[in-house]
């Protein structure tokens, strides 16, 4: 039996996802054997959001569309983890709730044109959060220890 | 011939960043292509002004996760010209070095993790199975080997803290620079595998197009003079003036011309424009390789990054081995208001930075143009040539050449949507 996983990427510069293709170069041909990656849009085209175990989320949520799919991947996922700050806690790219008046009226339309929600959330402002990996980008021994975690508690391991 | 239908792939896979696309043909003629870039804003253009300038390049570092050494150099570079100073020597040898460990995990990313599973005519890496299993080790080898590189030099391979305006805080360990070499020159000859690899690969898209990069006299990708395929060299800070702004209403980045007309920068442009400036080991291992270029084939640029791979670990092992790094005296700044703009070459192509600080240090006004939105219109024009040659074909094949036409060309959509302009409407 493996761990059924997913990556989701939120408004965020991927720096989590990075560091997740960079823990890969040293735990690729382990987690291969326990880890069935569903839905990874960075490795792979055909992607199935159905009945996951975990759910690594990485990204603040900006946009309806972003917080009608959190909710989706919340519904369909046993657990979710916000790995990264933008998910942990919004920042940084939350910055435009902290922008004065002027700077706020300046991207008003572009907000409304593409579907942007008035303020930018951190994920457990919308959908219950079972783990947090903060840090910018996100710290690779909190998230080994995560991931390990949940291997147990799937026992998978 | 299908007279009339529409592909639409929402979410594309397999590149940095979310887009989306959009093609409509009717009466057996491209009516429409819309490539979308959907990343959500996170408006870093508004964000900065008024910040203080040593903060900045860490700041805008946070554009994107993969080339964010790109982003936090080019700043820095422009930052520096606005106050009048120039960095050691030492400090210039630091930067290339990060730069070229950025070059190294980003490239081996996008090729082995991105594009191999089209040549293999696999959906994803994790779907290889025994005979290309080697390759994936040879992948992670080599991106680790750049990821250590960068972390060396930088204290992280993604938003180093060591890298400051005029200096950077720490110096190389001894020990730790040894093991870098170490590295660097094991994964050389599974680079040289991949370079044959993309050469021996057939995939061909061509068509006229107008090159542009930053050609360096060391193929270092910081410090030179703009070049372009029509034989214009522009310096640096005069490539704004350029430039051309093109709205995309459906997509949430801007488009660019370069004077009027579409054009492509990235891995491509700089070999065609600059191959001869490549390391000596590099040129006397890849001869052969080389001589394809200048091409006008959009997959070379796929075997145009492989070779910089190379560049990248021979040029890199080159400094580790010739440099002795000392403690330099701290940087003193002193701050004035001024004008300053500067130009780096990227992973996927020039990066363009330009900064104005007050007489305080803060940020007036900040402007950055990036390579995937550079080459948007050019991308556009492309599917649109691809989806024509191919009207006979079936829906998912042309699908599928789409997909592979937009992984060739590397784009970056997180880095496209956060350079907005105010009078966007």
């Amino acid at each position: 039996m493996k761990l059924k996983v997913g990556l989701f990427s939120f408004t965020s510069d991927e720096g989590c996802s990075m560091i997740f293709l960079e823990l890969m170069n040293n735990h690729f041909f382990d987690w291969e054997k326990i880890i069935d990656f569903k839905y990874f849009k960075l490795l792979k085209s055909k992607n199935e959001l159905k009945d996951l175990d975990v759910a690594f989320v990485e990204g603040a949520i900006s946009t309806f569309k972003e917080e009608k799919k959190l909710k989706e991947v919340r519904k369909k996922s046993k657990r979710l983890v916000a790995i990264g700050s933008c998910a942990v806690d919004g920042s940084p790219s939350n910055q435009r709730n902290f922008f004065s008046d002027d700077k706020k009226e300046e991207i008003e339309l572009v907000l409304d044109e593409f579907g942007h929600r008035d303020k930018v959330s951190a994920l457990n402002e919308i959908v219950k959060v079972d783990d947090n990996v903060s840090g910018c980008p996100m710290d690779e021994n909190k998230f080994l220890e995560v991931l390990n975690k949940y291997l147990k508690e799937f026992k998978v391991v | 011939m299908h007279e009339d239908f529409d592909i639409s792939i929402e979410g594309l896979s397999k590149i940095e960043g979310h887009a989306s696309l959009d093609v409509k043909v009717r009466k057996g003629k491209v009516k429409d292509v819309k490539l979308k870039i959907i990343e959500s804003k996170r408006f870093f253009t508004q964000a900065i002004r008024g910040k203080q300038f040593e903060s900045v390049p860490q700041l805008v570092s946070r554009i994107c996760g993969t080339c964010s050494i790109a982003h936090l150099t080019c700043c820095t570079e422009a930052i520096e010209k606005a106050l009048g100073i120039k960095p050691s020597e030492q400090t210039t040898l630091l930067r290339k070095l990060m730069t070229y460990g950025m070059m190294i995990r980003d490239h081996a990313m996008h090729l082995y993790l991105f594009c191999l599973p089209d040549i293999f005519g696999k959906d994803s890496v994790l779907d290889f199975d025994e005979r290309q299993h080697e390759l994936i080790h040879h992948a992670f080898e080599v991106k680790k080997a750049g990821n250590d590189l960068s972390k060396l030099i930088g204290g992280r391979a993604i938003h180093p803290p060591y890298a400051q305006v005029g200096q950077f805080l720490h110096l190389p360990d001894k020990n730790e620079t040894k093991q870098v070499i170490n590295d660097l020159k094991k994964v050389r000859s599974h680079v040289f595998e991949l370079v044959r690899i993309f050469y021996d690969c057939q995939f061909s898209f061509r068509k006229r197009t107008r090159f542009v990069a930053l050609s360096t006299p060391d193929f270092s990708f910081l410090e030179g003079v703009i070049k372009t395929s029509q034989g214009l060299t522009i310096p640096e800070e005069k490539y704004w003036d350029h430039l051309h702004r093109v709205i995309i209403p459906y997509s949430q980045a801007t488009g660019y011309e370069f004077e009027g007309k579409d054009f492509m920068v990235g891995a491509l442009a700089r070999m065609n424009l600059n191959r001869e400036k490549l390391h000596r080991e590099t040129k006397n291992d890849l001869g052969k390789y080389l001589r394809i270029f200048p091409s006008e084939n959009i997959y070379h640029n796929n075997l145009a990054q492989a070779i910089e791979t190379m560049h990248c670990i021979d040029h890199s092992i080159e400094i580790l081995e010739s440099s002795d790094f000392k403690k330099e005296p701290p940087f003193k700044i002193k701050i004035k208001e001024g004008k300053g703009a500067g130009a780096i070459e990227a992973p996927r192509g020039t990066l363009y930075y330009a900064m104005h600080l007050d007489n305080q240090g803060k940020i007036l006004y900040g402007n950055l143009v990036i390579p995937t939105a550079q080459n948007q219109i050019k991308m556009e024009n492309d599917i649109r040539s691809l989806v024509s040659q191919n009207l006979d074909k079936n829906k998912q094949f042309i699908q599928h050449e789409i997909e592979k036409l937009i992984r060739a060309y590397d784009p970056c959509m997180t880095c496209a949507t956060h350079f907005l302009k105010v009078n966007w409407i």
